[in-house]
């Protein structure tokens, strides 16, 4: 049954942990093209024994119309290799926050095993449904058959790519904010920019509904929304006693944890000078129970992060502190994020993200291209040596 | 066989349609949830409503068999939803509380791992590696497979002081949130590239490519349309690679991965931290990394035996410092430390208070 002998991937078969290889086995099961897995077997295999890859630069391949949402891969071992010869990823769009039903899943499977190697990626590290391995040639049949039943692909190359989020509102009651709503409204406002790379590199959009972040906004998204509130965090007594009569310290857990030393506990009640709170969510992760956040929500707009390439990773800064997300401030929301975008497309050189190009310029012409204050909340401390910059403006007072 | 009709820029469908009727009717309503056990779950709704999720280890590579089989429990238990984490889990969401033994007993049969939630080690982010990937230098699904049956009780049973979210990226361009993890691996290139000159010309664009490296080390040759790298400033990062083919940045004798420690995402308690350098290199040992499995399992270890409670991997390092760190650990302190990138002022040391 099996095409090649693949001793060492057969050794990562073993194990508690669910197995990759298991997964490419079976995708020889249902393909249409079972030679594809099979050859993809072969090729990592190879890789394994002689430790390095056998994958060519992408190509230039994709569907009428787009520029994005499929990147061509070759094998660089064609002739021994012929399976995976053109082994294209197709990127879908998912649905916010990947919820999925078993009906659209299912569909999503059957159309693969006719034009594709049975093998995904649930999910990219972007957030798109990835499909693993096709031809040139049924590209445009895959893109019929998803496209007329509503999935469209995603983003990939200097565009803005697939943005995405928590699961926000659907199951946490964390989220101050509606991060699959938003998720989706930006992905409906952006399709052109998605699927049209005309961008000088990629732009990335994530949103979680508070600041333990679970998409990961804050390190991976050029503009970061991360749901925050205003006013004070209601508490409610009586929990707080049960959660110390299940045992929790609440003195060395949370009050000793606090970020601004803003609590106190005196074994009966909890109190939080809320002014001095700086709304981390340490103390509400730990006792869901007792703590709700204020009731005034809204986002924290960020911008910047990205990985290492080219000249460092970066952590999103903080740009506009506060902005609510109600049905107004979804306008507001989407009006900023055109006009951070529009400055970054005007002066970035190519290749060059929204971090780096702020970096160059420095913060204040994004934040006058956009309209917003300069804020304390936007700095960990002002600069220290005195060398600055006075523009014509700063003289008329 | 004709196909049907092409649509275009219509975006993901929406997602209210694939909402349970009870996360419908109570969204943005939610009060509380408990942790049940290390892979279940129960969100409690102002109205009472009540909703269970079961949690599931995918090794993100999934065949549409395996896709298929979680929908076939999701019709049977779970009236056909499920979703997926942003770590990749998959998760089975039961409206029904009768249903949720039930659904478990199936899962524990078919040998699929629960767990991930709460203080524990959750599926682990990783890049496309061998399998996938032009510019990979380690495979990561093979390093993420022989991690976790390593450590896959700290994401069935046992806890850990907070979670630890661990990553692999198979080249420094990262894929994925490593530069940001409580512990990740990461593949890096050790040697200066070698350049097929006969091709540059042909296949590169000259200033793309000089302008692509950070440390300012490619020159363009024009007489021989080509460019030149100086050996004494490149840091193999690959971005010359990445615009340009020719220039191979491959060595499968001298790649190898690094391990970085300490990153975190949220903010709770402290500010959101990089990730940095604990062991700058082991070679590649496929197919099961052995030396790099034992390196995570010696951190995760002195991790758990002196952090206090709820205190990430990062903050555990600053509360002790990074040179009872590498004294705990028995991690060799090398020249590779000590950052000489776009960074460094940050990083040294500017205070005669430290400890040995």
């Amino acid at each position: 049954m099996d095409k090649y002998k693949t001793p060492m991937l057969d050794e990562l078969e073993k194990g508690p942990w669910p197995s990759f290889v298991t997964e490419i086995k079976k995708a020889r099961n249902t393909s249409s093209m079972p030679e594809m897995a099979d050859d993809e077997l072969g090729q990592v295999e190879k890789s394994f024994q002689t430790k390095r890859g056998y994958w060519k630069h992408g190509g230039i391949v994709g569907v009428l119309g787009y520029g994005s949402g499929v990147i061509g891969r070759y094998s660089s071992l064609p002739d021994e290799f012929p399976g995976i010869a053109h082994f294209h990823t197709y990127r879908i769009n998912q649905p916010s926050g990947f919820f999925y039903t078993s009906k659209a899943l299912k569909e999503i499977c059957d159309i693969w095993d006719k034009y594709g190697s049975s093998l995904t990626n649930m999910h990219g590290s972007t957030g798109d449904l990835i499909l693993l391995g096709t031809t040139t040639e049924n590209l445009e049949p895959l893109f019929a058959e998803y496209s007329s039943r509503g999935w469209d692909l995603g983003g990939s190359g200097s565009a803005m790519r697939t943005p995405s989020c928590c699961i926000g509102m659907a199951r946490c009651e964390w989220a101050t904010i509606d991060s699959m709503a938003i998720c989706n409204h930006m992905t409906q406002h952006f399709q052109d920019e998605l699927h049209r790379p005309a961008f000088p590199y990629k732009f990335k959009i994530k949103v979680s509904g508070c600041a333990c972040d679970c998409v990961a906004a804050i390190a991976r998204a050029d503009l970061s929304i991360i749901g925050t509130w205003k006013g004070n965090i209601r508490i409610d007594q009586a929990e707080v006693k049960n959660y110390a009569d299940g045992g929790m310290d609440i003195q060395s857990e949370i009050v000793d944890m606090c970020d601004t030393s803003c609590m106190t506990y005196d074994g009966g009640e909890l109190k939080i000078n809320d002014e001095q709170c700086s709304r981390c969510m340490h103390c509400i992760s730990k006792m869901t129970k007792a703590l709700r956040q204020g009731e005034e929500k809204g986002a924290t707009i960020l911008v910047g992060s990205k990985a290492p390439i080219v000249v460092g990773s970066l952590i999103s800064w903080v740009l506009v502190p506060f902005i609510k997300c109600d049905d107004e401030g979804f306008e507001k929301l989407t009006e900023l994020t055109e006009n951070i975008i529009e400055w970054w497309d005007d002066n970035a050189k190519p290749r060059e993200r929204l971090g780096e190009l702020i970096e160059v310029k420095g913060m204040r012409p994004l934040l006058e291209a956009i309209g917003v204050d300069p804020q304390p909340q936007q700095v960990k401390e002002p600069r220290k040596d005195p060398f600055f910059f006075w523009a014509e403006s700063d003289f008329k007072k | 066989m004709s196909l049907p009709e092409r649509q275009t820029d219509v975006g993901p469908p929406n997602y209210e349609q694939f909402l349970p009727p009870v996360i419908k009717k109570n969204y943005g309503k939610w009060k509380y949830h408990e942790v049940l056990t290390p892979g279940t779950m129960v969100h409690v709704a102002e109205s009472g409503d009540e909703i269970y999720t079961v949690r599931v280890a995918s090794p993100r590579i999934l065949s549409t068999e395996t896709i298929r089989d979680f929908c076939d429990m999701a019709e049977k238990y779970c009236g056909g939803y499920l979703r997926f984490t942003t770590r990749n889990n998959v998760e089975l969401l039961v409206s029904e509380k009768a249903q949720l033994d039930p659904l478990v007993a199936e899962l524990k049969e078919k040998k699929y791992m629960i767990g991930g939630i709460g203080p524990r080690i959750s599926n682990v982010i990783h890049t496309q590696g061998w399998v996938h990937c032009h510019s990979a230098c380690t495979d990561a699904s093979g390093l993420v497979k022989a991690m976790m049956d390593e450590l896959h009780e700290y994401f069935t049973t046992k806890s850990l002081p907070n979670k630890v979210r661990l990553a692999v990226a198979c080249c420094v361009n990262m894929c994925g949130a490593v530069h940001v993890s409580d512990i990740a691996v990461v593949a890096v290139h050790r040697k200066v590239p070698v350049i097929d000159n006969d091709n540059v010309g042909k296949l590169c664009e000259i200033p793309t490519t000089v302008g692509s490296c950070p440390t300012s080390a490619i020159r363009p040759n024009p007489k021989d349309k080509t460019v030149v790298i100086n050996e004494e400033k490149c840091m193999y990062c690959g971005n010359c690679f990445t615009v340009c083919p020719p220039i191979d940045i491959h060595n499968p004798e001298e790649d190898g991965v690094a391990i970085v420690v300490g990153g975190k995402i949220g903010s709770l308690r402290t500010s959101p931290k990089f990730s940095k350098l604990a062991i700058p290199f082991f070679y590649n040992e496929p197919p099961r990394w052995p030396k790099v499995v034992d390196a995570i399992k010696n951190i995760i270890d002195v991790y758990a035996a002196n952090a206090k409670k709820h205190e990430r991997v990062g903050e555990w390092i600053e509360r002790v410092g990074w040179e009872d760190f590498f004294k705990l650990t028995g991690i060799e302190f090398t020249f590779q430390h000590i950052d000489d990138f776009t960074f460094m002022r940050d990083t040294l040391r500017t205070s005669a208070a430290f400890k040995y």
